[in-house]
């Protein structure tokens, strides 16, 4: 389990739930929808649908819902925890899987915990959407370059007419063994204050 | 048996060059003396030879004038004996494996100022105007150039807290532990005032960019100590010259006022900040120079080299910090440069930096050697000794405590070990010395150089030698192997803007923010002004692909008919990867990107001969053009011809085991441009033999503009007929073990 937020942590969370959905007890979509500073982002909507996405509930859920509270907000949130000081490694192995989890479940749109050639042709085209051009062709070509390095590094010698089904979680954490996820998925919750916070 | 035997003829071929260009050396410092031989003998042979009236001076056949081309004869020398030390030095591996070369260059310059000295000769020494303006901006330059960016931004904190207040740190105790050693009876150093040992303290106390360069390089350590020690080592220098100056000024009042010290500070930030702000300004206005070079692409080099160079100098000019300069240049220029320049500009840039650079670290080091043997020393074992005590004991307590406070702000944070090579790895070099140079003659001065050396050899020697080892013994971490992987560049990307957007969400404006709000400003402003053409909007993961294929493409072409695997080593073929029964996309291949993958392809085959299997897309012409042909679809063909080599054929009726070559080779027409790609002949099978007709087709029919040809630039028709006769060979792939017959392998590929 990734280690559970700290108080203060919790308090300022709180302040930003309540900013950002007016006050209200849950949040929906469409509150996440007003921020302005997503705008710009490629990845926004699936971004947003993480959080209402139940995987990452850490309740073995699954599905979508519509709406969430604060407790489930916090879940999401404590996902990009940095990690604490003294940490065995067995922890640190759990935390990585954590955090990979949930980059997965974001690729992974339909639920079958397989990541599939279209959703992984969805990510890239998703990434490349701000460019500008919209180079669909390439997307494709550079989704197809990376599916082919997993099955590479994961399956190796596959018969001609084997087909490669799409990445599985197992898969995933090969290929990123050595991304050192656990330093670099984290938002440091504890510098930030109400004052900055914005719209 | 034989290489022994190899290594120890080159081993005395070596011994005899350096003592040949050594006395080579010595004879022409003395050259007056056979100069004046030469032409009295020339004289005499003249006369003996005219024959004719003694007062008519008669035409020298062969005359004798160095003095003409001495200086460049000279340099070449030195330049020369560098390059053979360094030639000898890795080809006698078992002792480059225990000392780091920069010691055996010091070696050898002892040995090189002893000979000379023991001929009576004065041998040279490292002059500090030499060393500043001519050896010491390349190494600067090429580590600033190839700064890896994502980790130095990263630590940036921690490598500014050790560059400035480590740095002071040091000064203030180093100058002041001296100054109280120097009031011991004993030492008769009474006369050495607090202001020299401050002055000596701030020659000493920075590590030295070029010693930690050569010493980290060969232990291959991890990339986040490589870059503490590294980046504290560049960014120290703001620190060092000014308080160089600032103590150099006072040593003449003999008195340290506030409102000089007030000023020290200001100028520390006008020092630093101003020349940063010198290589912005000239970074920038390279990359818009980097614009127009595809009119003269041979020249791009040089404007790289020229414009840092030229920011070194203008931060010079003001007392500023030229290494700051210099690597704020760099880094601005080099993202907005790569883009512009062309593949061969890039190679030239890179292979020049670092000959330069290693050209550089050589003299420098030679030079320090023999630079020891020259000087006039005074030697006083009390200073000395304390010292070189003072520097490691300053280091350890200076790294301990800064690491404390800093692993507050850090996520990953520094173990005892990373402290230990921390403060092991801060090693000094030339700078002090240059520095310790440039001081007024007089007695201190031949002190502190004295101790400035013992401090340099100990460092270099002691702790450049025992870092190997000790790195081993610890087992820190070491660099890995970095295997570039598209995965891995997909979600960094991708990292960044889940990490901006979950900031965006929590309300709370970190550094992804910032750092995302910095590329946002970059793509749409100012890579417009500093990028040309289509390159400027392109986005970093496709950069980052076609690199990466441009890579492997080169790689592949290379290995030519060596067995050198790919990276990737697998039968996996795309075909494994797509769905059955997945529409193949239609591929609208741009005509420029056409021609991109003819040329390049035709340049790479006709050097390594090779013979390939079906090119047939890839015509390849004769084209005259082909310096014209812009550089920068070069990269797009590269991600062609990736494209291309996804799509195998592997047909079920195939024996023979799939090479791996054909992860890479086999090309899949189906994929191609025309939609219409029936050829005459019927196909049967997705394989080979759909090439092989295509190939077929295009040398026995020249002439008729098939459909499908017509579909693409009528202007490659004619120049197929003219080129014929160059056509390479197609056949096999070279890892395919005979002839198959569905192939014909005599059916020419074009060029």
């Amino acid at each position: 389990m990734v280690s559970p937020v700290c108080s203060k942590q919790i308090g300022v969370l709180h302040k930003r739930f309540k900013q950002l959905s007016h006050n209200e007890e849950t949040l929906r979509r469409d509150h996440f929808n007003e921020i302005d500073d997503l705008a710009f982002n490629p990845i926004r909507a699936q971004i947003i649908e993480a959080f209402f996405d139940r995987r990452n509930f850490h309740q073995n859920g699954e599905g979508k819902v519509q709406e969430i509270g604060f407790e489930e907000f916090v879940v999401v949130m404590s996902h990009f925890r940095p990690p604490s000081a003294h940490m065995t490694e067995e922890q640190r192995g759990k935390t990585r899987r954590e955090k990979l989890r949930f980059l997965f479940n974001m690729h992974d749109t339909d639920n079958d915990g397989i990541i599939t050639l279209e959703e992984y042709r969805h990510v890239v085209e998703e990434l490349l959407s701000r460019s500008g051009t919209l180079e669909k062709e390439t997307a494709k070509c550079i989704a197809d370059a990376a599916m082919l390095e997993v099955a590479s590094i994961s399956v190796g010698h596959m018969e001609p007419d084997e087909f490669y089904e799409g990445i599985t979680f197992e898969h995933f954490l090969k290929l990123l063994e050595r991304f050192e996820i656990e330093s670099r998925m984290i938002i440091r919750f504890l510098n930030m204050d109400t004052t900055t916070l914005c719209k | 048996m034989d290489p022994i035997r190899r290594s120890s003829t080159l081993r005395l071929t070596g011994l005899l060059c350096l003592l040949f260009l050594v006395f080579f050396s010595r004879g022409f410092a003395s050259h007056d003396v056979v100069s004046e031989k030469s032409s009295g003998t020339t004289q005499e042979d003249s006369r003996s030879q005219a024959n004719s009236t003694a007062h008519k001076k008669t035409f020298p056949v062969l005359s004798f004038n160095y003095e003409h081309v001495r200086t460049p004869f000279e340099i070449s020398l030195w330049i020369l004996l560098a390059l053979f030390m360094k030639l000898g030095f890795h080809i006698i591996p078992t002792v480059s494996h225990i000392v780091p070369e920069s010691c055996l260059l010091i070696f050898v310059g002892l040995l090189v100022g002893g000979i000379i000295k023991a001929t009576g000769e004065q041998p040279p020494i490292l002059d500090s105007n030499l060393f500043f303006l001519y050896l010491l901006p390349p190494i600067i330059l090429d580590a600033g150039y190839f700064l890896p960016m994502r980790p130095f931004t990263e630590n940036i904190g921690t490598i500014l807290m050790f560059a400035m207040v480590g740095t002071l740190w040091n000064v203030f105790f180093i100058g002041g532990m001296m100054y109280a050693v120097c009031q011991i009876d004993a030492a008769k150093l009474a006369h050495v005032d607090l202001l020299s040992c401050l002055l000596f303290g701030s020659i000493i106390s920075a590590v030295d960019p070029v010693s930690v360069l050569a010493v980290f390089e060969e232990i291959h350590i991890n990339e986040l100590l490589h870059i503490l020690v590294f980046g504290e080592s560049l960014l120290n220098d703001a620190v060092t010259v000014v308080l160089y100056h600032l103590f150099k000024e006072f040593a003449h009042e003999q008195a340290i006022t506030v409102t000089g010290a007030v000023l020290g500070v200001i100028s520390f930030f006008v020092v630093s900040l101003g020349g940063v702000m010198v290589g912005v300004i000239y970074g920038i206005v390279g990359a818009f120079t980097s614009r127009f070079t595809s009119y003269s692409r041979v020249i791009e080099p040089l404007f790289v080299f020229l414009y840092s160079y030229m920011a070194y100098l203008s931060a010079e000019i003001f007392h500023l910090s030229g290494i700051m300069s210099l690597i704020a240049c760099g880094v601005i220029m080099r993202p907005y440069v790569e883009a512009n320049i062309s593949h061969k500009s890039y190679t030239t840039v890179k292979y020049f930096l670092k000959m330069w650079s290693s050209v550089s670290d050589t003299l420098i080091f030679i030079f320090l050697g023999v630079s020891t043997v020259a000087g006039p020393h005074t030697w006083n074992w009390i200073f000395v000794i304390f010292t070189v005590i003072f520097c490691l004991v300053s280091r350890v307590l200076g790294v301990i405590g800064l690491t404390a406070f800093m692993n507050k702000f850090r996520i990953v944070k520094l173990t005892k070990k990373d402290q230990f090579i921390i403060a092991y790895g801060g090693l000094r070099g030339a700078i002090a010395f240059s520095l310790g140079f440039l001081l007024n003659n007089n007695e201190i001065k031949n002190l502190f150089l004295t101790a400035i050396i013992t401090v340099i050899f100990f460092t270099v020697f002691v702790q450049g030698m025992t870092i190997r080892p000790l790195v081993e013994l610890l087992a820190v971490k070491k660099k890995k192997e970095s295997k570039e992987s598209i995965n891995e560049e997909i979600h960094t990307q991708f990292l960044d803007h889940l990490l901006t957007g979950i900031e965006d969400i929590c309300g709370h404006y970190g550094h992804h923010h910032w750092k995302d709000k910095l590329n946002r400003f970059n793509k749409t402003y100012v890579k417009r002004w500093l990028i040309a053409g289509e390159r400027s909007t392109e986005p970093q993961l496709i950069s980052f692909y076609n690199k990466m294929e441009l890579k492997q493409a080169m790689m592949m072409v290379e290995s030519g008919s060596a067995a050198k695997l790919p990276t990737i080593v697998s039968t996996v073929s795309i075909r494994n990867v797509q769905a059955k029964g997945s529409p193949k996309p239609s591929r609208a291949i741009s005509k420029s990107r056409e021609e991109e993958i003819r040329r390049v392809l035709r340049a790479n085959l006709q050097n390594t001969r090779q013979r390939l299997r079906s090119y047939s897309r890839y015509e390849l012409l004769n084209d005259a053009l082909e310096d014209d042909i812009s550089e920068a679809r070069f990269r797009k063909q590269k991600e062609m011809e990736r494209r291309m080599s996804h799509y195998l054929t592997v047909p079920a009726n195939r024996q023979e085991t799939p090479p791996v070559r054909k992860v890479f080779f086999q090309q899949e027409h189906k994929v191609y441009t025309y939609d219409d790609s029936e050829s005459p002949r019927g196909r049967a099978s997705p394989s080979c033999a759909d090439d092989v007709s295509e190939l077929k087709e295009t040398p026995e029919k020249p002439d008729q503009s098939s459909t499908p040809r017509a579909n693409r630039d009528a202007e490659l028709k004619p120049k197929e007929q003219d080129d014929q006769g160059d056509q390479l060979k197609v056949s096999r792939c070279l890892s395919d073990p005979g002839p198959n017959p569905e192939d014909d392998e005599d059916s020419t590929f074009l060029p």
